[in-house]
């Protein structure tokens, strides 16, 4: 939640129109959205394939945006947005072959143990390489400046530069599902993941590139969010549940509902914080009064503070009533 | 006679009750005091989450609510008891009473979360833990946020001058409740529910055709295990007079999956062994490294990897051959000697290298000097990273030496223990 | 004689493929009642829909005069309903003793009590121990069940579907894959247990099933198309031509 909350951060100054509110908020929403999109795509693929839920999938978002910082210091942001992910994707795809593979044999219940301990594990690590603090993963000094301004807010040439990315990336990902041979055999593996085997395919090496390939996803992610969102070893922990509440409401296999949950939670978490409704006047239509200690509790409620409850009580709902998501093809 | 048949001997529950009480006798300092009570705790805590994780084959990343929300109810009761808004009840009683609202909580949240297993009740119990945590800054007052709320557990009649003012006290208490409650779960693991619970989890599909509804069994179990665990968290509450957000979140629900994991999920002594040790270690090991979840992480891992039945599950191992002859086990001595070192020189050179990237990363003083087993030193200094990084190559040339010799004694021992059972 | 279990124009679909298409049919009090067909006709789908593991599109199902159309299993079960697996399904870490006590603890009134040791009950006790005699397992009893050889698993399968005591039993391919002493013994098996029962059994083996059956249904690509004696079985063209062909016996 640290990462809309930081992204809307610009709206707290008075004098703000609600149209500018509302434009503002759905821009950043749906940056943020698109930024969970980079996590939540290669998440789905993963889960539906394997039937691994990766705990750690945003660790490797974590871990993204730290190797950036370390290649952008070293020999520019540009080199990083390719080298990063990339280094990520290769430790994704050692892990899942040195690591889950040997777990798969236990059930799915090892394999989600196996990514909780390697989600601890490279927070850890993180600490042991990097500190405990912040590190200073800045915007690239090529794009810091206003491209343009609109209804009176102003919007950053990186941000636009980050939209436009992800906007890329998902049209790639799209024509690479739907027009490669490559991409019709990952769908097949998505829809009837026991199939794929009977066609002749190396399942287990499927199941390593994909893995690698989403956490290469979600490396792009921390290279384009980390200097936004702040570089930290707690990155990964307030970012991924996050990302799980995305797609269980995406659905299992559906890379669209996964687009559109993530820029649904973006937007939606985006919005609770930057209107920050009062909830007191509602709470006030069956009498609850600030008289007492949780009625008070419950008259300064806003959107805004809430906003942190309402993804986790979606996805709870979503689990209990429809478990295949909204556009899912079968139960999670 | 045979481990498994071990509990039901009288006997060791007895040793067990003598243990927690002569515990304050050669650890009377407040500070061992502390950590004793600290494990009765944490048993209680591991022993209820395995009932869903072992008995019940439910995982759960947020168990920690029924355990924390438990402590809030404890801490306000104390505090209402002291104000008379309360009607009196026996502080020595209240774990009851904090188990008796994390039951209904559980029979609540159960209704819901149970009627699937596997990964959809996983994420289920991590929505209901991450609103529980964040409801914790929300409600400000009955959590109150950040901080948390205090107590004091020195309030009403003092029967037989006990006034749980004193660590001994406070310690017994816990004790006392850590055995019953350990008894009592035992219990229900040899009962019908104990019984279909572990159907249930090894073959649901077959468990209804013997007409059990299987969601009630996991609602059942869940309840249960709720209840224990909110004991678990009264007691906290009780033995610090302090409860914070810490004690529902994540953190918290991972912690105890770790203990009873690296303990080992399928048998009963596994979580009690868990939680004693994990305990142990970290109010030991915090002291001397900052890396120490580091370390923790790296050992739930590889018993994640390796040794899925945890660190019970190496032990019972041998049951088969401490059945057949005990002196069979004496030819495992070496071996196991030789590897045991070999692991442990290699982690000398390790744990030496990640102690120094570590403090080098977050020295906030700029000195680079630290404290490395005993030797100052001087990070700048290539020394130590050299001499680490020796010692560390040995310990791993020794381990791919002497792994190979372990396993090949331990086959041959329990080809001879199988041959000896055929005879 | 009476109807025990009767089906009445049951229709399930899997999408858009229909796997069973409109069965009738009747099963009596006490007869063995054999159901054969090709593969893919149907006869497991028929009973996961009996047993109420699958959803019936359209139909009928009555267990005496209960109505069991889309029932659980559980409630099924407790009705007195029962049924084996053609993959063998049973509790593979718990000892033989332990699966078949948990097919003994719901019909002995357990329920999902966890104040009373299990062993502290001397009729559960009973009960397992005779059943552990009719499967002829009692000296295999502390062995894992994922450790015993493969016809003694099935044996210990069907000691779980009549553990609970249910006088209308399913069996899927009681004998599939086992050798022909193994077969005759769990034929011996099948017909000591069937007493006083009423059977439903699917089979391949033709020679268990002429053996065993008083009736025989023949189901092909989800329709019943003759359900009669054996004898008139084996005599009716219909039969041959659609499923048994030339090389009949």
């Amino acid at each position: 939640m640290a990462g809309c909350v930081g992204l809307s951060a610009a709206l707290c100054q008075e004098g703000v129109s609600v149209v500018q509110v509302l434009l503002f908020s759905l821009f950043n929403g749906l940056l943020y959205g698109m930024l969970l999109f980079m996590l939540s795509s290669g998440l789905t693929l993963i889960f539906s394939m394997m039937g691994v839920l990766n705990f750690a999938h945003a660790s490797f978002f974590m871990l993204g945006a730290y190797f950036a910082y370390e290649i952008s210091r070293l020999i520019g942001f540009w080199p990083a947005l390719f080298f990063a992910p990339l280094g990520a994707a290769v430790i994704g795809a050692v892990i899942e072959r040195y690591g889950l593979r040997t777990v798969h044999k236990f059930g799915h219940v090892a394999e989600l143990l196996f990514t909780f301990g390697l989600a601890f594990v490279i927070e850890e690590l993180v600490q042991m390489i990097w500190g405990k603090t912040n590190k200073p993963y800045l915007i690239p000094s090529s794009m810091d400046f206003t491209l343009f301004t609109w209804q009176g807010l102003d919007y950053s040439a990186y941000r636009v530069f980050m939209l436009l990315t992800s906007v890329g990336i998902f049209v790639a990902l799209y024509w690479l599902l739907t027009r490669t041979r490559v991409g019709l055999i990952i769908q097949a593996a998505l829809s009837h993941p026991q199939m794929v085997g009977a066609l002749g395919h190396n399942v287990p090496r499927i199941f390593m590139y994909t893995f690698g390939f989403g956490c290469g996803l979600a490396a792009i992610g921390g290279v384009l969010g980390g200097n936004v969102l702040g570089t930290e070893p707690a990155m990964a922990i307030q970012l991924g549940p996050i990302v799980f509440v995305v797609i269980v409401i995406g659905g299992l296999g559906s890379l669209g509902g996964a687009l559109i949950a993530s820029i649904f939670i973006g937007i939606l978490t985006n919005a609770a914080v930057s209107y920050d409704v009062p909830f007191g006047p509602f709470f006030a239509l069956f009498g609850v009064s600030s008289a007492t200690d949780i009625g008070n509790d419950l008259v300064r409620m806003t959107s805004g503070s809430v906003s942190s409850v309402l993804p986790y009580l979606i996805m709870v709902l979503m689990l209990i009533l429809r478990p295949r998501g909204l556009f899912g093809n079968r139960d999670v | 006679m045979s481990m498994k048949g071990l509990l039901n001997n009288y006997g060791v529950w007895m040793v067990a009750a003598l243990i927690i009480l002569l515990v304050p006798i050669p650890f009377g300092s407040g500070f061992a005091l502390s950590i004793a009570s600290q494990m009765t705790i944490a048993i209680v805590f591991a022993l209820a989450y395995n009932m869903l994780l072992g008995q019940g084959g439910m995982l759960s990343f947020g168990h920690a609510i029924f355990f924390g929300l438990a402590g809030y109810f404890t801490i306000h009761y104390l505090n209402w008891m002291g104000q008379g808004v309360v009607s009196y009840f026996p502080v020595s009683l209240l774990p009851l009473l904090g188990g008796l609202v994390s039951m209904v909580l559980g029979v609540l949240i159960g209704l819901v979360s149970t009627r699937r297993a596997g990964t959809t009740f996983a994420m289920i119990s991590l929505g209901f833990g991450e609103m529980v945590t964040a409801l914790t800054l929300i409600i400000v007052s009955f959590f109150n946020g950040e901080e948390g709320i205090q107590g004091d557990r020195w309030v009403g009649p003092e029967p037989l001058g006990i006034t749980f003012g004193s660590d001994v006290q406070v310690y017994y208490l816990a004790g006392a409740w850590c055995f019953a409650a350990a008894v009592a779960m035992y219990a229900i693991t040899r009962t019908p529910f104990g019984r279909m619970c572990n159907a249930v989890r090894d073959n649901p599909e077959r468990a209804q055709f013997v007409g059990y509804n299987t969601q009630r069994v996991r609602w059942l179990a869940f309840t249960l295990s709720a209840f224990f665990s909110g004991i678990a968290g009264t007691l906290h509450a009780l033995v610090f007079e302090h409860v914070g957000f810490e004690t529902v979140d994540i953190a918290r629900s991972g912690f105890v999956l770790f203990m009873v994991y690296i303990g080992g999920t399928g048998t009963f002594l596994g979580p009690v062994l868990g939680a004693v040790l994990i305990t142990w270690l970290t109010s030991i090991l915090s002291n001397f490294t900052e890396a120490w979840y580091l370390y923790f992480g790296i050992i739930f891992v590889t018993i994640v990897m390796y040794a899925p039945g945890g660190l019970a599950g190496l032990i019972f191992m041998h049951e088969p051959i401490w059945l057949t002859d005990p002196r069979l086990l004496r030819r495992l001595l070496w071996p196991y000697a030789l590897g045991l070192a070999s692991v442990l020189v290699a982690l000398v050179g390790i744990i030496g290298e990640m102690e120094m990237i570590y403090h080098l990363s977050n020295d906030i003083t700029g000195e680079f000097v630290m404290n490395l087993y005993g030797f100052d030193i001087s990070l700048r200094n290539t020394v130590p990273w050299v001499i680490c990084a020796i010692i560390g190559a040995i310990g791993l040339a020794l381990c791919r030496k002497s792994f190979p010799l372990v396993a090949q004694h331990w086959h041959q021992v329990m080809h001879e223990a199988r041959e000896r059972v055929l005879q | 004689m009476s109807a025990v279990l009767e089906l009445e124009h049951l229709r399930k679909n899997f999408g858009a493929t229909e796997i069973i298409r409109g069965v009738d049919l009747t099963i009596q009090a006490g007869e063995r009642h054999a159901i054969i067909g090709p593969n893919g006709a149907g006869k497991s789908t028929l009973y996961n829909l009996i047993s109420g593991l699958h959803e019936v599109t359209s139909g009928k199902i009555r267990l005496r005069n209960h109505d069991i159309t889309n029932r659980r299993p559980f409630e099924i079960n407790r009705l007195g309903l029962s049924r084996s697996f053609q993959v063998t399904n049973i509790f593979p870490r718990m000892s033989v003793f332990e699966n078949v006590r948990c097919g003994v603890l719901w019909s002995m009134g357990c329920k999902y009590s966890f104040w009373r040791r299990v062993n502290g009950n001397v009729e559960v006790q009973q009960r397992t121990e005779e059943i552990l005699e009719s499967i002829h397992l009692a000296d295999k009893r502390h062995i894992p069940a994922s450790l015993l050889p493969y016809a003694d698993q099935r044996a210990l399968e069907i000691g779980i579907t009549i553990a609970g005591g249910a006088d209308v039993v399913l069996l899927d391919e009681p004998t599939a894959g086992m050798s022909h002493t193994e077969t005759a013994r769990v034929v011996a098996l099948i017909r000591e247990i069937s007493q006083h029962k009423t059977l439903v059994v699917v089979e391949h083996d033709m020679s268990v099933v002429f053996d065993l059956a008083d009736r025989i249904s023949v189901l092909v690509y989800g329709e019943i198309i003759a359900s009669d004696t054996p004898d008139n079985i084996r005599g009716n063209r219909a039969v041959r031509e659609a499923y048994l062909g030339t090389d009949f016996v």
